[in-house]
């Protein structure tokens, strides 16, 4: 099976963190991210912007909608996605557990649904 | 009912867990499998009659289930269920009689109902759906919900396990501990519900909880906290028809010992032994042992209090719920008199006006200690948070008895599971 882990936390914690913590922190990705491609379980993955950066859009009746920031305002926010490989669920919350962002943040993790 | 229909109804109830577990283990789709194993009955009740009963009937509907499944896609577009060809039912004498041949994968859909990623308060509607085949209507009427609500909620949780990839294993020694600890406590919550009926309450879930409490610590021999559940869960229903005597709640130390079930005791002994022979104790071997102590009334005619107070002192120091506060406090006021066991519940037991048995452990040790009009009020704000009928009938006739100044030397019910 497929697994997104979607990566929420609070972007103000980010913003708090000297250069180099933050150089710290993003190293500990860099890890992480390594460890899932050496595993061959990695199937992609972004950061994403932080959410001011978000525009949502909304077609209703055909006329086009469109709102500043994210489309759920909250305080730990979509902040980037792992898609990994997976034969279950017990595995992917092992990864899960692993990413940096379950220990600044909260990890969800959703299944892909197989189309074929 | 025929022959044929009681070899399978027998064949369903004993058979129904085992083969779900091993139709759903690799697609982790337990709700297909139910509806395989559905038609499979079907079919067998529609046969067997006929043709008599395979020899290895369990084998026999595993084999249909099996066809069905596999099938299934192809067949649900263009055939109706009851539409399967003679030739498609497999060989009545199939060469394996041994129903031990068939693997036990019980455990792994009992790890899988109770599986942290499925909402806790599902788990036990769940188990008692997935491995005994109870009705969502049976389950609902014992959690006092609607049925539609109940139904729901079961097929969202088994979608979860299929679409979440819920797998059908045995958790690692790493998780062991946490993982059975959810499984023990989904069974402990249908010996619960069960309370106060005992086997002969309507709607009463006591025999499933055993049956189930009796699977695990079968299947998991090493694990001594499951055989102390079967251990509890068989004495609680020892005293099913002694707690309840004409619709009327009867508290275990007023009960009859000769109405106990003394098999059952024999066997929650058996359990407890077992248990007690690994060395590592814990909550429900402790809830167990109170329960062994106060059986021992069959025997010698008396009970330990002191150590009756001692387990329920462990009980609380491991388990430290308000349950096992207010039970410690009411056997310290056994031990060390009515004034101890209330100073016990008052600094042990904070908000007792929302919490039922507090205010009956309340009620009992303010009436030993003569403060009758504080007890009565106790026992009224107990019977308000009351439901179950047959004990509102017992907390009336106590405040009646309370008012009037009768008998002095009532006892109280200890714990919830008595």
């Amino acid at each position: 099976m497929q697994y997104m882990l979607l990566l929420y936390s609070d972007p103000s914690g980010w913003e708090a963190m000297s250069p180099g913590q933050q150089e710290a922190a993003m190293g500990q990705y860099y890890a992480y991210t390594k460890m899932l491609i050496d595993a061959d379980v990695m199937r992609g993955g972004e950061q994403l912007a932080r959410p001011d950066a978000a525009t949502t859009i909304t077609v209703q009746s055909g006329a086009r909608r469109i709102q500043d920031g994210p489309f759920i305002e909250s305080k730990e926010s979509l902040g980037g996605y792992y898609l990994i490989e997976a034969p279950d669920l017990d595995a992917a919350l092992g990864w899960a557990e692993k990413c940096p962002g379950a220990h600044h943040g909260h990890v969800e993790v959703r299944p892909i649904i197989v189309t074929r | 009912v025929s022959e044929a229909g009681e070899t399978a109804e027998r064949v369903a109830r004993a058979a129904y867990g085992r083969l779900v577990a091993l139709l759903a283990a690799r697609s982790r789709d337990v709700i297909a499998a139910e509806d395989a194993l559905a038609d499979a009955f079907a079919q067998a009740l529609a046969r067997w009659p006929d043709v008599g009963v395979p020899a290895n009937p369990e084998g026999w509907l595993l084999t249909v289930a099996r066809n069905r499944l596999t099938d299934g896609h192809r067949r649900a577009v263009r055939a109706p269920v009851s539409a399967v060809a003679p030739e498609e039912l497999p060989d009545m004498a199939l060469p394996d009689r041994d129903p031990d041949a068939i693997p036990d994968e019980r455990l792994k859909l009992l790890f899988a109902c109770a599986h942290p990623a499925i909402d806790a308060g599902i788990h036990t509607p769940l188990m008692l759906q997935c491995v005994l085949g109870l009705e969502a209507r049976e389950i609902a009427r014992a959690f006092l919900v609607a049925p539609d609500a109940m139904a729901q909620r079961l097929v969202r949780a088994k979608r979860k396990i299929r679409d979440a990839g819920i797998p059908f294993v045995l958790p690692g020694r790493e998780d062991m501990a946490p993982r059975l600890e959810a499984v023990l406590e989904a069974i402990y919550g249908a010996a619960a519900l069960d309370w106060p009926g005992g086997a002969s309450s309507a709607g009463g879930l006591g025999g499933e909880a055993l049956y189930l409490a009796e699977t695990v610590a079968a299947l998991l021999p090493g694990e001594p906290e499951a055989a102390g559940l079967a251990a509890l869960i068989a004495h609680s229903e020892a005293r099913g028809a002694a707690r309840l005597v004409a619709g009327r709640f009867v508290p275990l130390p007023e009960q009859d010992p000769e109405s106990w079930d003394r098999l059952l005791i024999d066997r929650a002994e058996a359990w407890l032994a077992r248990a007690a022979t690994m060395g590592r104790p814990g909550r429900f071997q402790i809830e167990a042992a109170i329960q062994s102590a106060h059986a021992a009334r069959l025997l010698t005619g008396r009970v330990d209090a002191e150590a009756v107070a001692l387990l329920h002192e462990g009980l609380w120091r491991i388990a430290p719920t308000h349950g096992a506060a207010v039970a410690r406090a009411v056997a310290i006021g056994e031990t060390r008199g009515a004034e101890a066991g209330l100073v016990a519940l008052d600094a042990t037991v904070g908000d007792q006006q929302r919490f039922q048995p507090a205010l009956v452990a309340r009620g009992h040790l303010l009436r030993r200690l003569g403060r009758r009009e504080e007890a009565a009020a106790a026992l009224t704000a107990a019977l308000a948070l009351t439901v179950e009928p047959e004990i509102r009938e017992f907390l009336r006739g106590r405040i009646v008895q309370v008012a009037e100044g009768l008998p002095e030397d009532l006892p109280t019910p200890p714990g919830r599971l008595c």
